[in-house]
């Protein structure tokens, strides 16, 4: 640890005071405890985090295949390839596809039963309970649940629909190639409404009453609240709502794998199946790992440009 | 009942949730609005409904037979009910060759769930601690560089990590047959040691925990010091006492996280005899697609623990969430 800390503490002291070696030494003597505390969380940390990532970095310098016995040094080739490679492009439109339509439809959903129950009403606990249920359940029971709704012979979606005559023909839903997508995105719409109506729940309760009555004596209807003090007030709410979902929903995963399986004719590989195909199929590790750095490098870049037009706005 | 626990858990800093309309809240539209509530009310019932039949669906089907599930119109209220699915699931009771030959699932999956989901919470939360801690309240050398480090990393996907973290479990020394260069065997793949530990550490709950643990006054802790008690018995006995709260909030993510957890077990393990629920689950639609009854009462099984956890701790949940915007 010693070694691990002294440089980065002299990079960090330098400005104001010489680095003293005998000094420091004495100090971490004298504060020993604090490291047994940290001992355990940082033995793991820098195992399965800091080694991981470091370790990551290298592999996407080598063709790492599992079975192979060679892992040979191939330079910046997985860059190379990743940039021409079709279907990890393929894989990132249908990610911003997903992320497109699931992060505002759940937003706004959200943020209308939100509004709703922020009214003086009865049963509001078991109201929100119910909108909540789908944000508890493990994502794999809802895949399955809904892989079972949107079957095309027997599935409760289908049914209804003919029944109703609002379709003349059973749906393929999860099958048909333009439909795959959208009907994922319903699923998540339906299992992430909970949790934005209650981060706006909070951000609701937080507005000051006094803006509300300032709006109506100025003769401010009830749309003309919603739109000039709620919306405006709700801000960080939103970008807060914004910035987790759109993260939660680049990693999109678990429902593909067990509703679609990234079909039909790849119509919903998103970049985590497709990282997980290339590790875990193919077994290409440092293919794997460049393209997770990919994956990472426009998360990076999507979140910090919505951190700037947010602060543009302001 | 609400008033019951009301008494019996007072939180002081949760608002006490509003009903009937008594009060006025921040935003509300008024009385006034006379047809409008009757909007909203009809709104909302539609909008629960939907969300519920689903559910109301799965519980239904999980007592059905597959005969039935797959009668048409579908039935809402099982005709025939019966447990089979719940038993062939879990493995559990008399099954018939035909039961047998639909697949079975294994009640260990569950208890796999149970432990791992009890030690990473568990574990977890005491490292978290303890960092969050020396962290918040201890000086020392190479502090900030250490807390600076775990920061920089919360941004990471956890994507980027599973891959070498694949490969290290793999090669965890002395452990699996492996030697003590971490070679010849499969090390911490396939255990519970691979399903738990990488999850024992979680660099955004420190930093939680941290902001929390800051708002203990230093006068307590030196206090403490005064009167003799070493930095172990601080912590045990005055800093996590104190931060039971926070504790408690990330507590129940951290196994909700845990218990749902599909990725990571997924590539981890391969011994039906480890899976975890989520995963048996999984595996069990791509190996049995058919046998929809059992699907529905392993997913009911999967699904009961978290919807219990909720309800029971259904205020520290909502207020953990407005305090961390965690799921």
């Amino acid at each position: 640890m010693a070694t691990a800390t002294a440089p980065a503490s002299r990079r960090h002291g330098r400005p104001h005071k010489r680095f003293d070696v005998r000094k420091t030494l004495w100090r971490m003597r004298r504060e020993w405890s604090a490291y047994v505390f940290l001992a355990p969380g940082v033995i793991v940390f820098s195992v399965f985090t800091v080694f991981a990532l470091i370790f990551a970095f290298y592999l996407t310098f080598h063709e790492w295949n599992i079975l192979q016995p060679q892992k040979p040094f191939i330079g910046l080739q997985n860059y190379k390839d990743m940039i021409h490679d079709e279907h990890y492009r393929r894989s990132i439109i249908n990610t911003f596809y997903y992320t497109g339509g699931s992060v505002p439809l759940t937003m706004l959903f959200g943020l209308v039963v939100a509004l709703l129950l922020n009214q003086p009403i009865r049963l509001r606990g078991l109201f929100r309970t119910m909108y909540y249920l789908p944000v508890v359940t493990p994502f794999v029971v809802a895949a399955i649940l809904w892989k079972w709704l949107y079957n095309s012979s027997y599935g409760l979606f289908d049914y209804y629909l003919l029944k109703a005559h609002l379709i003349d023909q059973p749906l393929l839903w999860l099958a048909d190639k333009n439909l795959a997508m959208p009907s994922v995105i319903l699923m998540s719409v339906w299992s992430g409404v909970g949790f934005s109506m209650v981060v706006y729940l909070a951000g609701l309760q937080s507005i000051p009453e006094e803006l509300y009555e300032a709006a109506k004596v100025d003769g401010a209807g009830p749309f003309a609240r919603l739109r000039y003090v709620t919306i405006p007030m709700l801000r960080p709410t939103t970008l807060f709502l914004l910035v987790v979902g759109i993260i939660g929903s680049f990693q999109i995963f678990t429902q593909i794998y067990i509703m679609t399986n990234g079909g039909p004719a790849e119509r919903t590989t998103t970049m985590v199946f497709f990282i997980y195909q290339a590790a875990f199929k193919f077994y290409d590790m440092g293919y794997a790992s460049t393209l997770a750095f990919g994956l990472f490098a426009l998360l990076f870049v999507v979140t910090l440009l919505q951190l700037r037009l947010y602060r543009k706005g302001e | 009942m609400a008033t019951i626990d009301e008494t019996q858990m007072p939180l002081p800093t949760v608002p006490k949730p509003q009903r009937r309309g008594r009060r006025r809240h921040p935003g509300a539209v008024k009385a006034e609005w006379g047809p409008g509530r009757w909007v909203t009310y009809i709104v909302l019932v539609a909008g629960a409904i939907v969300f519920i039949a689903p559910f109301v669906w799965l519980i239904s089907a999980s007592f059905q037979g597959l005969g039935e599930i797959f009668s048409q119109p579908p039935k809402w209220i099982p005709q025939h009910p019966t447990t089979a699915g719940y038993r062939q699931f879990l493995n559990l009771g008399h099954l018939t060759n035909a039961q047998r030959g639909q697949g079975t699932g294994d009640w260990r999956w569950f208890a796999n769930s149970a432990f791992v989901a009890f030690s990473v919470t568990f574990l977890q939360t005491f490292f978290n601690a303890m960092c969050a801690y020396v962290f918040a309240k201890r000086q020392f050398p190479g502090r900030n560089a250490i807390f600076m480090l775990f920061l920089a990393t919360m941004m990471v996907p956890g994507q980027v990590t599973l891959i070498p973290n694949y490969i290290i479990t793999k090669h965890i020394p002395l452990f699996g047959g492996n030697d003590i260069l971490g070679l010849g065997g499969h090390g911490w793949l396939d255990s519970y040691w691979g399903l738990i530990m990488p999850g024992t550490v979680s660099a955004f709950g420190i930093f939680l925990l941290r902001q929390y643990m800051q708002s203990i006054p230093d006068e307590l802790l030196d206090a403490a010091r005064v009167d003799g008690a070493n930095e172990f018995r601080i912590f045990a006995r005055i800093v996590l006492p104190l931060c039971m709260p926070a504790l408690a909030a990330t507590a129940i993510f951290t196994f909700q996280g845990a218990w749902e957890d599909f990725l990571w077990p997924l590539i981890i393990i391969s011994n039906p005899d480890r899976y975890t629920a989520p995963l048996g689950l999984a595996l069990f639609v791509v190996k049995n697609e058919t046998s929809w009854n059992l699907l529905f009462a392993g997913s009911v099984l999967s699904t009961l623990p978290m919807v219990l956890i909720f309800i029971i701790f259904q205020r520290k949940f909502i207020q953990g969430i407005a305090l961390t915007g965690i799921k």
